[in-house]
């Protein structure tokens, strides 16, 4: 398959999803633009992990398709899975080996190993800036420290798509900043296309594409500030199509 | 900031035969050096057949003699008798202990990492029996080394002869424990596996008594004991360490472990199996 620039990096078209009885996904589309920072607001239970579930392959999609860059989650899994980078709502590190050693455990998954590796780790450790954290042992790094190690894990393999499910949920103001901060640096300067699932408002700026999700269902998608025009803010606006859901919670 | 973590790759270009190779040799090296960080496993796994050697084959030499039966070419000792069968208790409690760490795995999320590689599912499966073998055959050997120096002669070769034999039968354990990993929902409901999976098995058995002290106590217990693939995987194991080949425990065990793989591999299918059905998160599944 050859990539087109207007090649979406994800395609979700139509796609539903139940456990048992239950819908869990009701005819869920979006698309996330190469290079772009699309957000995914939607409170706890919306369907948010169901998603991200059935995106990378963790059960198999029966209703609609997702696409990787053109490439059929369910028919060509291996191809689309190379395009893929995720971090998990849940830390997914083992907690007694070392960054480096987590890292390149990560990496051999991808069929990746060597000289070419190490460099890899080394340069995206810089990045996060943990570079002199390598040699340690997870268990003692920050909450966030561990998230940033998680998003270079998922860099390793040079995805072009990133996909992070609640990256900041657990983790104190100045951590948050930092992950948000990075990862839209990586959209900025390296063309990454990212999904960003989140219910935190603060986290979504003006110009970002966004999808609602609630009750398994997408309520709203557009530009942020265009879904924000008639509320007197993105959260008024958020709470607004997601009201029966915060009274449910409540 | 530098990097330029987004540069194209060839998706295809990495999952040759040598990418095969990266995977199974990051995942074997990953459950290697868990096994060397919790020193508490390595010992609880050499304790449990160590008691059942210096303790209960000790006392039960006396009452239970075993007469000259193939492979033992002459009258051996309980102690020796009793050994094949606690090399593959371990196999058999280790097995159980991966199928543990994949539903542990499953509800820290760190089965999800796995998952998201592009190999095929199977390889990833196979992967992990063959981690989870390495890690039985380290505690085998260290136990039969041991059993040694306790008087448990074993010709030398046979260690080399008996090799194969092992692997063969962690395979089987652990592909057992993977088909029990996928129907056991949460971890605490692992306790019943203990009493269900693990205790039938060894002991409706040839590991503590020949079965032909079992026929003599009950026929319908000797052909249960029969049918149980652990009995096999204990025969071939006996045979194996004395340089002898048993045809009939060799295809059983080559059988049980190709069925409950493939059962395994269903099992871990996303379209069928477990992860679908039982893998839903918190607050979106029922």
């Amino acid at each position: 398959m050859t990539d087109t620039p207007d090649m979406p990096a994800l395609a979700v078209e139509q796609v539903s999803h139940s456990f048992g009885r239950r819908l869990a996904l009701d005819h869920v589309s979006l698309t996330v633009p190469q290079g772009r920072f699309v957000a995914l607001l939607g409170p706890n239970g919306a369907g948010k992990t169901t998603l991200f579930s059935l995106v990378t392959r963790l059960y198999a999609t029966r209703a609609g398709a997702v696409r990787i860059f053109g490439h059929d989650v369910a028919r060509s899994p291996s191809a689309a899975l190379s395009e893929l980078g995720v971090v998990f709502q849940s830390r997914t590190l083992d907690l007694d080996l070392s960054v480096r050693q987590n890292l390149a455990y990560h990496a051999a998954l991808h069929g990746l190993a060597g000289r070419a590796v190490r460099a890899r780790i080394d340069e995206l450790l810089t990045l996060v800036g943990l570079q002199e954290r390598g040699a340690d042992k997870v268990r003692t790094l920050s909450g966030g420290q561990s998230r940033r190690v998680e998003i270079a894990r998922a860099l390793l393999h040079r995805p072009r798509l990133l996909l992070l499910d609640e990256a900041t949920v657990g983790l104190d103001l100045a951590s948050r900043r930092t992950i948000v901060a990075l990862v839209r640096m990586l959209v900025r300067e390296t063309g990454l296309a990212v999904l960003w699932a989140t219910h935190i408002f603060d986290e979504i700026e003006p110009d970002d594409a966004v999808s609602v999700l609630h009750r398994g269902r997408i309520v709203a998608s557009g530009d942020a500030k265009a879904l924000a025009a008639d509320a007197p803010s993105l959260e008024a606006a958020f709470r607004a199509l997601t009201e029966d859901a915060a009274g449910e919670a409540a | 900031m530098s990097g330029a973590p987004a540069a194209s790759p060839s998706p295809t270009r990495i999952l040759g035969p040598r990418g095969y190779a990266i995977c199974l040799g990051g995942i074997v090296w990953r459950e290697l050096l868990r096994f060397v960080q919790q020193k508490e496993r390595f010992l609880s796994a050499l304790v449990r057949p160590l008691v059942w050697l210096f303790i209960f084959a000790a006392g039960f030499r006396s009452v239970l003699g075993v007469s000259i039966m193939p492979p033992y070419e002459t009258y051996v000792l309980y102690e020796v008798y009793v050994t094949p069968g606690l090399a593959v208790m371990i196999q058999l409690f280790n097995g159980m202990q991966s199928s543990l760490s994949m539903v542990y795995d499953r509800e820290v999320g760190s089965m999800r990492v796995l998952l998201t590689s592009p190999f095929p599912r199977w390889w990833l499966l196979f992967s992990k029996l063959i981690a989870g073998v390495a890690v039985s055959l380290a505690q085998v050997y260290v136990f039969l080394a041991i059993a040694r120096l306790w008087g448990v002669d074993i010709p030398p070769l046979g260690y080399l002869t008996a090799l194969p034999a092992f692997i063969l039968t962690g395979l089987m354990l652990g592909a057992i424990g993977l088909v029990i990993s996928s129907l056991v929902r949460q971890l605490e409901n692992f306790a019943s596996v203990m009493n269900f999976v693990i205790f039938p098995m060894f002991f409706a058995s040839s590991a503590l008594y020949p079965l032909w002290r079992v026929r003599d106590a009950s026929e319908a217990l000797y052909l249960v004991c029969l049918a149980n693939p652990f009995t096999h995987a204990v025969e071939f194991v006996r045979f194996a360490l004395y340089g002898a080949f048993d045809p009939l425990s060799g295809a059983v065990v080559l059988g049980t472990t190709i069925v409950f793989f493939a059962l395994a591999v269903i099992a871990y299918d996303p379209g069928r199996g477990v992860m679908g059905r039982r893998g839903g998160p918190k607050g979106e599944a029922p």
